[in-house]
């Protein structure tokens, strides 16, 4: 990499708390605090000044305990959720010179539809059930402003084809897949507008081992040919040493470790890092 | 006439949210206004949202007709009649063309309505996005931030599904460049009469408890594909059976005896002027 090159996203303190906050909890060394929980008034921190970077063509791996924020930062990214202070970049939007976070709400879909995919978890939540998988694939492509069925249809079979859903049942909808199934599904329609990001949340867990090799696989594969930046979350080190360039450790709420994702797991720095690293089995 | 209700059935002040209401909705044409829907003497779904905008414009001068799906006779447009009758004394009539307050249910009359007359349709559903996004939270933002890919991702799962756009009535249309709006469930051959219309037209629905409104000579555009362009449904080289007439929109009936399928004016009154127009240049002759 030279030093010149552009990042596609950086983020900037970004904060996320659920909750009013009160005195106590706002000093830096409070003891009222139970990890990221304030005992006073309650208020979660779930993210606490995170800045990073995604350069182009990158995958940038998050790991973390449950609860330490993983989520609710990628949930912010793709405005699922509103932050509570922070900046966030895109270089493909105005240059990169608005702050995102302070755009307007249709400002926010048009990134959204244009510029990002993001995977959920949770199909549920990235798929409309009782739609056609095609039509979940249309969605963003009408959303992004295309009125030619002919060629969404074309571009839908395409993707499904990429994702190895047989052709023949592109008209189903994804209530009657298989969580795999669904996956890819969701893998599609995140790609349909060649977003030069892509936001993977947990997007192998709960699916049994040879369907999650399947589906890095496809991510890999898919991430080589059209050299997407990648933001990949998840509190599996497996998937994160496979797919992941560069690796951030969050731990309530705050990055406490970051670097190449071979130096982390090789030589991890932070304390629960290394623990983290010693219980891979 | 001994009535012991107010004129128009309603209290003034009734009367008067409802009408601040439409004019609200005659300002942001397509807009869906929320308003007080009373409680009715018939019961919700059968028409209270159409008959409360009838009821809260309707003057002693004022001749209305009612019509249920192209139909002066049904019972619910008798019914509807009868109790703006009953309480107004205004005089009804079945001549599209002398009327000042249209009240209609799934029908734009075939006669073309002018800019002294009212156009009030009866909606089931006001929300055109409703089978996309079940909560009114969330389809009150998409408005509000003219995000449709919804009404336009159910047409496209129709042409998937059925190989072209298949919505019998109620086909969303785009007002005025800015809201997409259920025209109500006319069916497609009514939603052109909507573009432009001389009439004011006002749709109201008291279950949902919406008003909203076409402004007189505003821009109505059916939602449609580039390769897939909107049409209207067809009757071609098809006529009714009794008066003729072939470009309106037409009912499908069995005959009965023979077991043939027989066409027929779906607007009564339309058919029957025709024909007596007919009848008359006849006896001239």
């Amino acid at each position: 990499m030279n030093g010149l090159e552009e990042p596609v996203l950086s983020v900037r303190n970004l904060n996320k708390q659920f909750g009013p906050g009160c005195p106590y909890c706002q000093q830096t060394q409070s003891t009222k605090m139970i990890k990221n929980y304030c005992q006073v008034c309650g208020t979660v921190y779930a993210c606490k000044d995170v800045s990073f970077e995604v350069y182009p063509g990158e995958v940038l791996g998050i790991v973390g305990e449950s609860g330490s924020g993983k989520s609710t930062l990628m949930q912010c990214l793709y405005f699922d959720q509103d932050v509570t202070r922070g900046e966030a970049y895109i270089s493909t939007y105005q240059n990169g010179e608005r702050n995102l976070f302070q755009e307007s709400a249709q400002a926010k879909r048009y990134i959204r539809n244009h510029m990002m995919g993001k995977v959920y978890q949770n199909p549920m939540l990235g798929l409309r059930m009782n739609f056609s998988s095609i039509g979940n694939i249309a969605e963003k492509l009408i959303a992004a402003g295309n009125r030619q069925v002919g060629m969404m249809e074309e571009r839908g079979t395409e993707l499904l084809n990429k994702v190895n859903i047989p052709v023949h049942r592109r008209k189903e909808a994804p209530k009657n897949f298989s969580g795999g199934m669904q996956q890819r599904v969701q893998i599609a329609k995140a790609l349909s507008n060649h977003p030069p990001l892509l936001l993977l949340d947990e997007v192998t867990t709960g699916l049994d081992l040879s369907v999650q090799a399947s589906v890095l696989d496809l991510i890999k594969s898919l991430q080589r040919e059209l050299g997407i930046s990648i933001v990949l979350v998840s509190h599996d080190l497996g998937v994160i040493r496979m797919l992941a360039d560069r690796t951030l450790v969050m731990l309530e709420g705050k990055v406490i470790e970051q670097g190449l994702t071979d130096q982390i797991l090789e030589d991890p720095q932070a304390k629960y890092t290394q623990q983290l690293v010693h219980s891979l089995l | 006439m001994n009535i012991a209700y107010n004129f128009a059935f309603f209290d003034e002040g009734s009367k008067r949210e409802i009408r601040r209401k439409t004019l609200k909705a005659i300002a942001i044409p397509g807009y869906q206004v929320p308003f007080a829907s009373r409680e009715m003497p018939i019961g919700r779904g059968w028409g209270t949202g159409g008959l409360q905008l009838t009821l809260s414009l309707i003057g002693r001068e004022d001749v209305l007709k009612v019509i249920d799906q192209g139909s002066d006779e049904s019972v619910n447009a008798v019914n509807i009649k009868k109790l703006v009758c009953d309480t107004t004394g205004v005089e009804i009539t079945d001549h599209t063309s002398n009327a000042t307050i249209i009240q209609s249910r799934h029908r734009i009359p075939e006669v073309p309505l002018r800019n002294n007359q009212i156009l009030v349709l009866q909606v089931p559903i006001p929300e055109p996005l409703r089978f996309y996004e079940p909560s009114e939270y969330e389809t009150k933002k998409l408005h509000g931030e003219k995000e449709y890919s919804g009404a336009w991702l159910m047409l496209f799962e129709q042409i998937m599904k059925y190989g072209s756009m298949t919505t019998g009535a109620d086909h969303p249309v785009m007002v005025h460049d800015r809201y997409v709006m259920a025209p109500s469930p006319i069916p497609r051959f009514d939603n052109p009469k909507m573009n432009e219309s001389e009439a004011l037209i006002l749709l109201g629905a008291g279950r949902e408890k919406k008003v909203y409104a076409v402004p007189p000579y505003t821009k109505v555009v059916s939602l449609d594909f580039d390769d897939y362009p909107f049409q209207r449904e067809t009757f071609a080289g098809k006529c009714c059976r009794l008066c003729g007439a072939s470009d309106v929109f037409l009912d499908e009936l069995i005959d009965e005896e023979s077991k043939e399928t027989v066409y027929q004016c779906n607007d009564t009154s339309y058919c029957l002027e025709k024909l007596n127009e007919d009848a008359a240049l006849e006896v001239r002759v």
